[in-house]
């Protein structure tokens, strides 16, 4: 076929210079050229073992369980029951409360910065909403054990229960007592954790939106506002998309501060966001120094094994969205 | 905000009217001076723009050609840290009055950029009304018979009408350019302002456009930046040459019919100009 040869062709004009400067005749160059290769692949080799070994240890567990080691809910060391549909529920459930927080403000941050806010005040806003970023987990953690938590079952919760609560379907997701140590506390404190991470990149998307296409609407007599929703938001979209994944997977692997918390009991799958319950995350921390028995270790292990793809998926699909969002940029200016 | 007031009798206070056989789309600039932060480029320019003709600007790079051209639709005041004063009256109403709005401004004085810049996440058909919708109409109806003319005044309909749901940056280069053009013209301006629209265009796509301009003279006043002379040789009907002054500054050297400007130019500079000389 035309298409197979012109492919050919194509691989062969790629393979074609390709000697020239990769191996190069110099010497030092072929030595350089050897050193950033095996740095390179010694990084993806290390990555694949971590997978390898996470697999050989989880063995056991998958093996004996199955499928049913997900769509469970019971974990009973004791009887060697091990089901980690709740901690999974957790993971989700907490990672989606931190998103539903954490996108809009850190978007609304971003159209500030970048559309509204004058000069001398973007970078000093960016630089200490940024630094957020930096604050160690540990320390999230004991704000919201000493501080958030107390405020929640306080003053947060009652009021939920006492308003939305009483609403009928959307009422489900507060209902129980008010305890302050639960999914919601966790959710919160894990917004507030993924905010800097999702303002910056927002922000980034929104700043390459090339000033062509607010100008087009502008000369159209749109307002500030309507140049935002109908050229910029369009424009930025995959790629705010791709920001808010981001912080999603930020949200899904965090540990410390969930551990704290979120309560870290009940095997219960339920409506409310009240009840204190597990991620995949804070269930490893807790439990894999008690992990006594091998069919134990190999089902903590198990659990991080399932934590660490869908990280990676994630990951993965949300860093391809903002690179093709920020692909617009080159292609459509 | 974007809705109707009309009650307002002049063209540029009175919201929402698509239709403008009101105004002829004169257009007189007094005494305009245009300023980026401390930075005057654009000094005391006065011109009269004949209605429903084409008036080329024409002058060396950074002599404040856009920038006179985004002082006609307030858009100069768009980029940060910059003004302008003086005034420019349109079918007699002054859009730096007061009481002028710019977004309003902007719906009757429709500008086409440098580089074609249709809304990559909207169809075609979307690009072409948005400044419609922006201005409120919801009629479908309306909103497709404004579609279709405007499109077939800016010559694009008959290659695009199969694919109005594509997305509008899915078409050529030439072709986009002429969809900037019908979703200026959609808005039934008075004036259209054009700097440098064949720039990123090959010569085919530009005898298009440029074909396009002579055919819209008849209904609008056209006011186009070029830096080909050619093209404002064949596009225009009067042209007005600026040039740095002093203190870097742009200012209006000469201003007359085209055929008059190009062969018998009355000041030095323009001839020294348009004969190569310099610039
Ligand atoms: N956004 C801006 N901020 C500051 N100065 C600007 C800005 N835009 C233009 N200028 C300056 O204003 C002067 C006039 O610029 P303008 O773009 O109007 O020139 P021009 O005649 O259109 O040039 P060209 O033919 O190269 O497009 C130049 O000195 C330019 O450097
Ligand atoms: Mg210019």
């Amino acid at each position: 076929m035309d298409l197979a040869s012109s492919e050919a062709t194509r691989v062969a004009q790629r393979q074609g210079p390709t000697p020239v400067i990769g191996g190069g005749t110099n010497v030092g160059d072929r030595i350089f050229h050897l050193a950033v290769l095996s740095a390179a692949q010694s990084v993806l080799v290390l990555l694949a073992a971590l997978v390898v070994l996470l697999f050989i240890d989880a063995k056991e567990a998958l093996g004996r369980f199955g499928l049913s080691f997900l769509t469970t809910t019971d974990w009973d060391p004791v009887f060697e029951k091990f089901g980690t549909a709740h901690f999974v529920f957790g993971t989700l459930v907490t990672s989606l409360v931190a998103l539903v927080l954490a996108a809009p403000l850190a978007i609304g941050t971003a159209l500030f910065l970048a559309e509204y806010a004058p000069r001398w005040l973007r970078e000093p806003v960016a630089f200490v909403i940024e630094l957020l970023a930096v604050i160690p987990s540990i320390i999230f953690g004991l704000w919201g054990f000493f501080v958030l938590a107390p405020i929640m079952r306080g003053y947060v919760e009652p009021f939920l229960k006492a308003t939305v609560g009483q609403v009928p379907v959307l009422g489900e997701l507060f209902s129980g007592p008010a305890i302050g140590k639960d999914l919601l506390t966790a959710g919160v404190v894990l917004a507030i954790m993924i905010l800097p991470t999702v303002m910056a990149i927002a922000r980034e998307v929104v700043r390459s939106v090339p000033d062509t296409q607010r100008e087009g609407m502008i000369g159209l007599g749109a307002t500030k506002w309507e140049t935002i929703t109908g050229a910029v938001l369009p424009y930025a979209r995959s790629g705010l998309v791709g920001a808010v994944m981001l912080g999603f997977a930020r949200a899904f692997g965090e540990t410390m501060a969930v551990t704290m918390v979120i309560g870290n009991s009940s095997n219960v799958i339920s409506a409310s966001l009240l009840t204190p319950g597990y991620t995949m995350a804070s269930a490893i921390a807790n439990q894999f120094t008690e992990a006594d028995k091998e069919i134990y270790f190999s089902a903590v292990v198990a659990v991080a094994l399932v934590l660490l793809l869908v990280s990676v998926i994630i990951n993965g699909l949300a860093r391809l969205l903002v690179w093709r969002g920020a692909g617009n940029v080159a292609t459509r200016r | 905000m974007s809705n109707n007031n009309n009650d307002g009798a002049s063209a540029v206070t009175s919201a929402g009217t698509v239709h403008s056989e009101a105004g002829h789309g004169s257009l007189v600039v007094e005494d305009l001076q245009a300023w980026y932060g401390r930075f005057r480029a654009v000094a005391n320019l006065s011109l009269t723009i004949t209605p429903r003709a084409v008036t080329a600007i024409i002058g060396p790079s950074g002599c404040g050609k856009s920038t006179f051209l985004r002082c006609i639709n307030r858009m100069h005041e768009v980029a940060r840290g910059a003004r302008a004063a003086g005034k420019v009256l349109l079918d007699g109403d002054d859009v730096y009055a007061p009481d002028a709005d710019p977004v309003q401004v902007r719906r009757h004085i429709g500008m086409v950029f440098q580089k074609p810049n249709p809304f990559p996440m909207m169809s075609v058909y979307d690009n072409v009304v948005a400044g419609l919708k922006l201005a409120g109409v919801k009629n479908r109806a309306m909103l497709d018979e404004v579609a279709e003319r405007s499109l077939r005044r800016a010559a694009l309909w008959d290659e695009v009408n199969d694919k109005l749901n594509n997305s509008g940056a899915a078409l050529s280069g030439g072709q986009q350019q002429r969809l900037c053009i019908a979703r200026a013209l959609a808005m039934e301006p008075q004036v259209l302002l054009m700097d440098e629209p064949c720039s990123a265009l090959d010569p085919v796509a530009t005898s298009k456009i440029e074909d396009l301009i002579r055919e819209l003279r008849q209904n609008y006043t056209i006011v186009i930046v070029t830096h080909n002379m050619q093209q404002a040789a064949r596009v225009s009907d009067h042209t007005a040459f600026l040039l740095l002054d002093e203190d870097r500054a742009g200012r209006l050297v000469e201003y007359g019919p085209t055929s008059q400007l190009f062969t018998n130019p009355q000041d030095r500079r323009t001839e020294d100009y348009i004969t190569g000389r310099f610039g």
